[in-house]
């Protein structure tokens, strides 16, 4: 059936099963890949995108239960958060494998709108549920630190 | 979203100007073909020709774009290889790209493992340093013969920095892609001279990663990401015990579910193929499967490794042998006596295994993340009935591999050309695994027992050492068999052991390979991952018997390598060994050497109730030249924290042949808030290069043991320590 939901501010169209996870009508109905499987059960955060502002894991919402929010994933990320956020990661060179870091992205940047200057216990709560198979977490700290010294300045 | 194309279309002699020079010659002659697979080694510096126009290309708007034989999986190889390249054409860093290169075993070839394309061993840059520097030279002085001819000037007057080229005398000059096309027409020269290490201004200094940008903006493409226009998604139904086959099945339910377009048995097992994900895995979810489990293997883990302990009362295949370890044992004043046990373990890497295969009227294009493309070539060419040059394999960047795409017989690629094959080619097939079938899928890395033996003299001198090693062949069966098992011993099996560095006069590494129906595979350092971590609690338990020190005692006995020594000096250098720590803290080191790289590791614990927590790791390492320092500190801290997940949680276990685990959720990955800190520190040296990708791992486990035994007064020799409770002596 065809549902509604608006992603990236752009009000789209997919013809899909409403128990269709979220993730899957955003990858294989809108080819908006930046946003990843990784175990289809909430367990590691790779699908993490934001609705209506916060994180949410994309595996484990019907597609037909976003009917009616806000969807952001990485491709329509713009808050200076966000942009503190990736350029942070990019200076700090966070990335290995890099096919968790677009579920990082997406927690690191509610970390940052929520609590502009996080606590490394805060950062652990916050990022807790994001699986990096590479063991990125150091930079990973490090970067958001970063991103959140340079939303000050 | 279209994977790109262009690796493998041909050379578009617009933007690939250097690449035309020489089409039709011989491109890449003169490799140097080992007589073995140097497995690990750094092979000496053989005579080395290299065509760059196979590894570089510059496009008239002046972007360097440097071909990567090896495949991108995060360990920073592109960045790794395109630094080499850079460095001696002088190209200016933000000019640089980098691209997978295709399948072709002729051009792209790893040199230490003869004519194979192939990523692991920690090998990329080992065997790339000088092939990738002097296709840098080559193709620099290709472009200084240009301006030479277009100037009128001697080549020898031209100077080049940044991506320009200038002459002094005349006040000429031009950018690399200003010269780009006529620097195709030149003939490479015979013979370059490579830059003195001293003027190096990328190689040891800081290159930033060059996917930093597409990785964090959702941009950069998996094979996950690949969409071809009508293709399909296949999931398929495995037994459920390895070794099971099909009977029989029904498909009927699993047809009637909307977006299910056919049900086709593949030898991996029953592939339901889809327009879409979601469907598929719910059309797996209704079929109906009898399967023959005759064949299959149903012994549980528990089994397994009593009959692996049994086993080790019996000598096994002699890997080393030095003087008479029984009669040393035998006269020794002390004899100690551990045995270890180390389970299965997944690889589980972010981005679970899959490929896509096209059926075209040429041949078959396939699109994934291997580690040994041409491998994966021949593969879906014998299941098709063509030849391999039909086959064109697209390399994507991988999310994470740890050894698992690395598959000698191929799996991913198999069951897509499989599955293509099976529905006639009627549409481009992607087959995707979830993490259940990632977890239980198999090519684990084996479990293993060791039994360790060893003597200390009345001066507490060690004087006697036996390794016994029990479980599975990575490598029997294999197209790497003939290469690398010497004398029936898998030496994946025994490396870190074989080679044990400690001046024992009297040693024995020993080996009994199993059979055990589930399939095996390298897991990030391999043997190391268990060798070291025996050989390091051991030599721990030895120190003490023998009174002294750990970093004492290890130094005594590795006063013959230097390498080692050095590694661990630094390593407790940096760390204050021996100084004193807050209470309810302790240290612990390891120090191992895995693929020509040498790393030590000191770490600090504590505990927190009954859960170890590590607190922080110092790391020094001795790879050679640094070639990018950030990117070492960075696997480093990769190897490190995959390593402590391993050891800290992870197991995979078999109950009655089935796989006990299924998700994250029981074979739990590390999380940020176990990450310990971690410094690392690497030793200046003007040694060989040799790889970071996986020398990280192995020092882990036996370090964070060796602390907790300083802490608790228990020894903990089973793996992972979350089925030991702890408590603080």
């Amino acid at each position: 059936m065809a549902l509604r939901i608006t992603v990236n501010g752009e009000e789209r169209t997919v013809d899909a099963d409403p128990d269709m996870p979220l993730l899957w009508a955003l990858r294989d109905h809108l080819q908006l890949t930046g946003t990843k499987f990784g175990c289809g059960i909430a367990a590691c955060g790779a699908c993490t995108v934001h609705m209506d502002g916060f994180p949410v894991r994309a595996c484990s919402i019907a597609v037909g239960d976003a009917e009616g929010a806000e969807i952001t994933t990485i491709e329509g990320l713009d808050s200076p958060a966000a942009k503190a956020v990736q350029s942070a990661w990019q200076d700090l060179d966070v990335v290995q494998c890099g096919y968790c870091q677009s579920g990082q992205i997406m927690s690191a940047v509610s970390l940052l709108e929520e609590t502009p200057q996080p606590s490394d216990e805060d950062i652990d709560v916050a990022m807790s549920g994001n699986v990096c198979r590479c063991a990125t977490y150091v930079r990973i700290r490090a970067a958001i630190h970063e991103a959140a010294k340079r939303m000050e300045g | 979203m279209l994977a790109k194309r262009a690796s493998a279309a041909p050379l578009d002699r617009r933007s690939f100007l250097i690449a035309s020079a020489s089409a039709g010659a011989g491109l890449v002659i003169g490799f140097q073909i080992l007589p073995k697979f140097a497995y690990g080694a750094a092979p000496g510096a053989g005579p080395i020709k290299v065509d760059p126009n196979a590894f570089v290309r510059i496009a008239p708007d002046g972007t360097v774009t440097v071909l990567c034989k090896h495949i991108e999986f995060g360990q920073g190889t592109h960045t790794g290889l395109a630094t080499l390249a850079a460095e001696e054409l002088e190209a200016d860093w933000e000019q640089v790209r980098t691209e997978h290169a295709p399948a072709n075993a002729a051009l792209y070839n790893n040199l230490h493992w003869g004519p194979v394309q192939g990523t692991g061993g920690s090998s990329a840059i080992a065997n790339s340093y000088d092939q990738m520097r002097y296709a840098g030279a080559l193709a620099k002085a290709m472009l200084v013969a240009a301006a030479a001819e277009q100037w009128n000037v001697p080549a020898g007057e031209i100077a080049v920095a940044k991506g320009q080229l200038s002459h002094a005398g005349s006040g000429q000059s031009a950018s690399f892609g200003e010269l780009a096309e006529l620097a195709a027409q030149q003939t490479p020269p015979s013979e370059v001279t490579l830059k003195d290490p001293k003027d190096h201004i990328l190689i040891g200094k800081h290159a930033p990663r060059v996917d930093s940008k597409s990785k964090t903006t959702g941009q950069a493409t998996y094979t996950i990401d690949v969409m071809r226009p009508g293709m399909l998604t296949a999931l398929i139904a495995r037994p459920p015990i390895f070794g099971a086959t099909v009977a029989s099945f029904d498909a009927t339910e699993a047809l009637q579910m909307n977006g299910v377009e056919e049900v086709v048995a593949v030898p991996q097992g029953v592939a339901v193929v889809a327009r879409d994900f979601w469907s598929a895995s719910k059309g797996r979810e209704l079929l109906s499967i009898e399967w023959d489990e005759s064949t299959g293997e149903t012994r549980s883990s528990d089994q397994i490794m009593a009959e692996y302990r049994t086993l080790a009362d019996q000598p096994g295949l002699v890997a080393r042998q030095d003087g008479d370890s029984d009669a040393a044992l035998a006269s020794a004043a002390q004899v100690l006596e551990a045995d270890f046990e180390f389970p299965f373990l997944a690889h589980a890497p972010m981005e679970p295994v899959n490929a896509v295969a096209e059926i075209t009227q040429d041949g078959c294009e396939i699109w994934t993340g291997s580690q040994i493309p041409t491998v994966d070539q021949g593969a879906a060419a014998q299941i098709l009935g063509i030849a391999p040059e039909k086959v064109t394999v697209h390399t994507l960047y991988a999310g994470g591999s740890f050894g698992r795409r690395a598959t000698p017989d191929s799996d991913m690629v198999a069951e897509a050309v499989s599955v293509a094959k099976a529905i006639e080619g009627r549409a481009p097939v992607r087959v995707l695994w979830t993490r259940e079938d990632d977890v239980q899928g198999g090519r684990y890395r084996p479990m293993y027992f060791h039994r360790m033996r060893a003597g200390l003299d009345e001066d507490g001198k060690l004087v006697a050492w036996q390794h016994r090693i029990v479980g599975q062949s990575i490598l029997k069966g294999t197209p790497f068999e003939g290469m690398l098992v010497q004398n029936g011993v898998d030496l994946t099996s025994v490396e870190g052991a074989n080679n044990l560095p400690y001046a024992i006069p009297n040693a024995l590494v020993d080996l009994h390979t199993t059979d055990v129906g589930v399939p095996v595979l390298w897991w990030r350092a391999v043997g190391s991952t268990h060798t070291a971590h025996s050989v390091e609690i051991f030599i721990d338990e030895l120190a003490e018997a023998a009174g002294r020190d750990p970093v004492d005692f290890r130094r005594e006995l590795l006063a013959e390598h230097p390498r080692h020594l050095g590694v661990m000096e630094l390593a407790a250098e940096k760390a204050g060994w021996g100084e004193p720590l807050p209470a309810g803290r302790a240290r612990g080191i390891a120090v191992h050497e895995s693929f020509a790289s040498f790393v030590a590791q000191v770490v600090e614990v504590s505990l927190d109730g009954g859960t170890p927590k590590i607190e922080r790791v110092v790391c020094a390492v001795d790879c050679g030249r640094p070639i990018n320092p950030d990117q070492i500190k960075a696997q480093m801290e990769g190897g490190i924290g995959y390593g402590l997940g391993a050891i800290l949680h992870d197991e995979i276990t078999l109950d009655g042949g089935r796989v006990a685990q299924s998700n994250f959720h029981d074979y739990v990955p590390l999380r940020i808030e176990e990450m310990p800190k971690v410094e690392v520190h690497i030793v200046p040296s003007e040694a060989a290069p040799t790889g970071v990708g996986e020398p990280g791992t192995p020092p882990i486990g036996p370090a964070v043991a060796n602390a907790l035994y300083q802490l608790t007064g228990e020894r903990i020799r089973s793996l992972p320590l979350s089925k030991h409770e702890l408590r603080g002596a």
